[in-house]
């Protein structure tokens, strides 16, 4: 990377907010995708909104693309440096700015992590409702960039239901104010283009969030089951009752397994459990898990365990909130599969992904948000086996062509990122992707804004690694940006 | 100095451990050094990551290197926070023992790290700089000259405690105190170094609370360090032979439990087996040493309900977990029972209670500048829950956290565990 590139950068940082040394930039390579890896030419670590701008405006000055990232926790590369590219690590900006109850909302910088919000606002009997396994330290930015959800997402809905406004910098280094206190805003609804761009089109440097009050009351149901299909079944007639849980989630034997190894949640043996949690007024929680109960009962379930107090309710959530991580209890290695399918097709699609486990020679974990037909399946291999890596991987691609075939979706909450842009025309035309590379090249024409990320193929505006180059045809005048 | 292979080759047989990292980051959130720093050099992903391309020659080991595993303070909260179970403890050890063997500190970093380590780990040398070290308290109330000292120095200064013990054998625990009642338990002291200069009056406490307890207490009189300080810098041959020399003063005993009273020897001696495995004279010795030792909280707590006595201390208490008892030896649960089982006595929450004090063995002393962010913090944090009493487990952590309690300006008293059992006594 050009020197005097980087010294421009070191000036406009507080000190020690540019890394250089090859050591420091090695550790940059990756976020939770550790098969992508690329080392960029400098990382930021700026302290303020003003330093991010400033950041910003000198990549847009010389050309240089680059990424923001938050914890580095994405599951699709979506942190993914580019190769001699600017990565901008928004850690520092890890300040809660505003908590206001009354108004039920609290005004964060984007490195504030999803549990911290929760924790701080506790006391006042509130909460942050997004609930990715990942809250101990996903940041905000990043869930607001892909969009995130959990468990919870089932009754409360994802990210962009709770963000009302968000501070960026765009790709041009403009600073700009999107959303704000209102539920509804005139105008176009430039905060939901925003919420789920994985960092593609701005670099959120403030945001302000929605929260809730606690329910009343909270109970939490882990039911045994003998089959995966039986407990899909119980999901299917809870929800056929008219009745909307908190949440439900789905594990299967193996990740019990893996769990209880790291956690020790005291899951029940058996072939699948389900969490049911219900939320609201008292009376309507004991009316409704009386249904829930006699329909769990109906379908067989093998033991029933119910938690009314908070450290109970953490212990369960304990052990399905460790399901990915604890794979590394009883496999060396592990790929985490992220589609939606209609919750009808459930049985259909995992009986595919059990006659696949069974050609493949790779063991399959699943997890779901069984309630929104979320899937989380996980693929075991040994990286230390020449080929198994690259094998876990088409193993995976192949369950995603289930979800897709089903009319489900690509991605649940992990982000298309770098790892599942080869597979977005499957789910969308050209004219669907145009349109969106459309508002893509009107926030970012130079491309210059985590470029390589979402879309399939390098495009017009200059979706091409590396410093950006002019495109050939604009070269020679055939087309001009916009 | 060693030049054989590449400085992180000694790392290599660690390499499983290092896989089992699956590079989620939950474990960034409690890592005191990420907190501060906020920089993935400075996490334990970030460490592992380094040492992994250590090994595999992608990494050298360079100033900037060294620094990232300088600032980890051990406290081993990625342990707890791993769902993967990743076991970091070896793999720093060994990491900070290849440092130093194949890197060369700046002279005057060498010369301050030996100066420590001729000085902590013998409680004798430790306890003829204490009074010096109490006269500096002088010092403390003029800062030009303070000023003018080194940034180590003048840390150093502030940490001195107040009242070292009195003259050179005040603060002993008697060779033998007798169980009062049955006798319930056979048990050898550990009386450490910096507890035994500073905090003589903790181990005396421990003695008489586990005497009440019915335990026949022996503290063999001439013990050395159990090794801790000299083994979390990397020194991991003078380690070794703190931990045959200690072995050795208790062996020929029958105990039922060796008792330690401050966290980060505890977990030390509990590896003692571990550290000597290659030791073909010692491997088998120091399994069974390590078998027996206990935290006093261990021990107290099988021995609950109490049967001494106990008056009514009305006292709001905040417990805070040592690092090295609640991550390195998972002792959660049994401080809290015995504070329970003081009448009176209400336990209140702290928050961030998993995020380390910045005590961290010679941490405060070769990183002050981090260490005092972190004590700020930590003391910020107990001040909401407005105690009488902190209490903790290791002498380390009082240090710290009377240093800035103190500074700022906050009255609630910090002790010992065994302190407030032995003040809950009547007799
Ligand atoms: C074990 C495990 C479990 C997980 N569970 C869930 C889950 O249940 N639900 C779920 O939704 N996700 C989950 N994830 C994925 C991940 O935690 C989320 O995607 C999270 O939102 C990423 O946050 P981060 O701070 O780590 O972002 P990073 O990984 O650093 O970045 C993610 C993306 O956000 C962009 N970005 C980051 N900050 C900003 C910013 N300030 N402005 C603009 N763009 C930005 C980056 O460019 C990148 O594209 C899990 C991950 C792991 C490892
Ligand atoms: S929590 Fe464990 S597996 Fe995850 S990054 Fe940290 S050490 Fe690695
Ligand atoms: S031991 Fe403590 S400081 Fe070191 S990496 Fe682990 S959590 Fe961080």
């Amino acid at each position: 990377m050009d020197q005097r590139f980087l010294d421009e950068l070191g000036a406009v940082v507080a000190p020690g907010g540019l890394l250089t040394d090859a050591a420091d930039l090695f550790t940059y390579e990756s976020d939770a995708l550790v098969h992508l890896r690329a080392t960029p030419g400098a990382v930021v670590l700026p302290v303020s909104a003003d330093e991010v701008q400033a950041v910003v405006r000198l990549c847009h000055r010389a050309g240089v693309p680059f990424v923001a990232r938050g914890h580095g926790t994405g599951l699709s590369g979506g942190a993914l440096p580019v190769e001699d590219g600017v990565v901008i690590g928004l850690s520092r900006l890890n300040r809660i700015l505003d908590v206001d109850i009354p108004n039920l909302r609290v005004t964060v910088e984007p490195g504030v992590t999803n549990l911290e919000i929760t924790r701080r606002v506790s006391p006042f009997g509130c909460y942050y409702a997004p609930d990715p396994s990942s809250q101990i330290v996903c940041s905000i930015g990043g869930n607001i960039a892909e969009n995130s959800g959990g468990a919870h997402c089932l009754k409360y809905g994802f990210t962009v239901h709770h963000v009302l406004g968000v501070e960026a910098v765009l790709p041009n280094g403009d600073n700009v104010h999107i959303g704000g206190a209102a539920l509804d805003l005139p105008g176009l609804d430039l905060l939901s283009v925003i919420v789920g761009s994985e960092g593609t089109l701005a670099v959120v440097t403030k945001a302000t969030l929605r929260i809730l009050r606690r329910p009343e009351a909270v109970l939490t149901l882990l039911a045994g089951f003998e089959s995966i299909d039986l407990a899909g079944e119980a999901v299917s007639a809870i929800i056929g009752r008219g009745i909307v849980p908190a949440a439900v989630e789905m594990m299967d034997r193996l990740t019990i397994q893996a769990a209880e190894a790291a956690v020790q949640p005291r899951f029940p043996d058996a072939n699948a459990v389900l969490i049911v949690e219900l939320d609201g007024p008292q009376a309507e929680v004991d009316e409704q898990f009386a249904v829930v109960e006699s329909v769990c009962r109906a379908q067989g379930a093998t033991s029933m365990e119910i938690a009314r107090d908070q450290a109970h309710r953490e212990r369960i959530w304990r052990g399905r909130k460790a399901a990915f991580a604890a794979m590394g209890r009883v496999s060396p290695n592990y790929y985490v599969q992220d589609g939606v399918v209609p919750r009808t097709k459930l049985p259909e699609v995992l009986r595919r992904i059990r006659d696949l486990e069974a050609r493949s020679g790779l063991r399959i974990g699943n997890v779901f948000h069984a309630g929104d037909g979320n899937l989380h399946p996980l693929i075991c291999y040994d990286a230390s086996v020449p080929g198994q890596a690259e094998h876990a991987e088409k193993v995976a691609s192949e369950i995603l062509l289930y979800c897709i075939e089903a009319g489900g979706s690509l991605t649940g909450e992990h982000g298309v990122g770098a790892d599942k842009k080869a597979y977005m025309p499957k789910m969308f035309s050209t004219d669907d992707l145009d349109a969106m590379h459309l508002v893509r090249c009107a926030f970012d024409p130079a491309g210059l804004c985590n470029p390589g990320k979402v879309f399939p193929t390098p495009r017009l505006c200059g979706e091409v690694p590396g410093p950006y180059r002019q495109h050939p045809l604009e070269r020679a005048g055939v087309v001009e940006r916009f | 100095m060693d030049t054989q292979g590449s400085a992180f080759s000694s790392l290599a047989p660690l390499e499983p451990l290092m896989d089992k990292c699956v590079h989620c980051g939950f474990c960034l959130s409690t890592c005191p050094s990420y907190l501060l720093n906020g920089q993935e050099m400075d996490s334990p992903r970030g460490r592992i990551y380094l040492m992994r391309g250590g090994v595999q020659d992608r990494v050298a080991m360079s100033g900037t290197v060294v620094e990232h595993f300088d600032t980890c303070l051990g406290c081993m909260a990625c342990e707890t926070a791993c769902p993967s179970g990743v076991r970091y403890a070896p793999l720093i050890e060994e990491t900070r023992a290849a440092i130093e063997r194949h890197h060369q500190r700046p002279l005057a970093d060498r010369l301050f790290r030996r100066a420590l380590f001729l000085i902590l780990p013998y409680p004798r040398r430790l306890r003829l700089l204490a009074w010096p070290l109490a006269t500096v308290h002088v010092l403390k109330r003029s800062p030009r000259v303070l000023a003018a000292l080194p940034a180590r120095i003048r840390h150093l200064i502030a940490l001195a405690p107040q009242r070292p013990a009195g003259g050179p054998t005040a603060g002993d625990v008697p060779e033998r105190t007798a169980a009062i009642g049955e006798r319930r338990r056979r048990v050898g002291l550990v009386t450490g170094c910096v507890q035994r200069v500073f905090y003589g009056h903790v181990n005396q406490a421990s003695a008489r609370v586990l005497a009440a307890e019915g335990c026949e207490v022996t503290a063999p009189r001439r013990q050395g360090c159990c090794g801790a300080l000299a083994l979390h810098a990397g020194r991991d041959e003078d380690a070794r032979q703190f931990a045959r020399d200690l072995i050795r003063t208790f062996d020929g005993e029958r105990w039922d439990s060796i008792v330690i009273n401050a966290a980060g020897c505890g977990s030390t001696m509990k590896g003692y087996g571990e550290l000597l495995k290659d030791d073909p004279a010692w491997a088998e010795r120091a399994r069974a040493f390590s078998s027996k030792v206990r935290d006093i909280s261990e021990t107290l707590s099988e021995l609950l309900p109490p049967r001494a006595p106990r008056r009514q201390l009305p006292l709001r208490v905040g417990y805070h977990d040592a690092c090295h008892l609640a991550h390195a030896q998972g002792v959660r649960a049994q401080p809290r029972r015995l504070l329970e089982s003081i009448p009176g006595v209400t336990l209140v929450p702290l928050a961030d209670a998993e995020i380390c004090c910045g005590s961290a063995g010679i941490f405060n002393l070769v990183e002050p500048e981090m260490a005092a962010e972190l004590g700020r913090r930590k003391i910020a944090r107990l001040a909401e829950a407005t105690p009488d009493v902190v209490v903790t487990s290791n002498p380390g952590c009082m240090l710290q956290m009377t240093t800035h309690a103190r500074t700022a300006g906050h009255t609630f008293r910090i002790v010992h565990l065994a302190e407030l059992l032995a003040e809950s006594l009547t007799s």
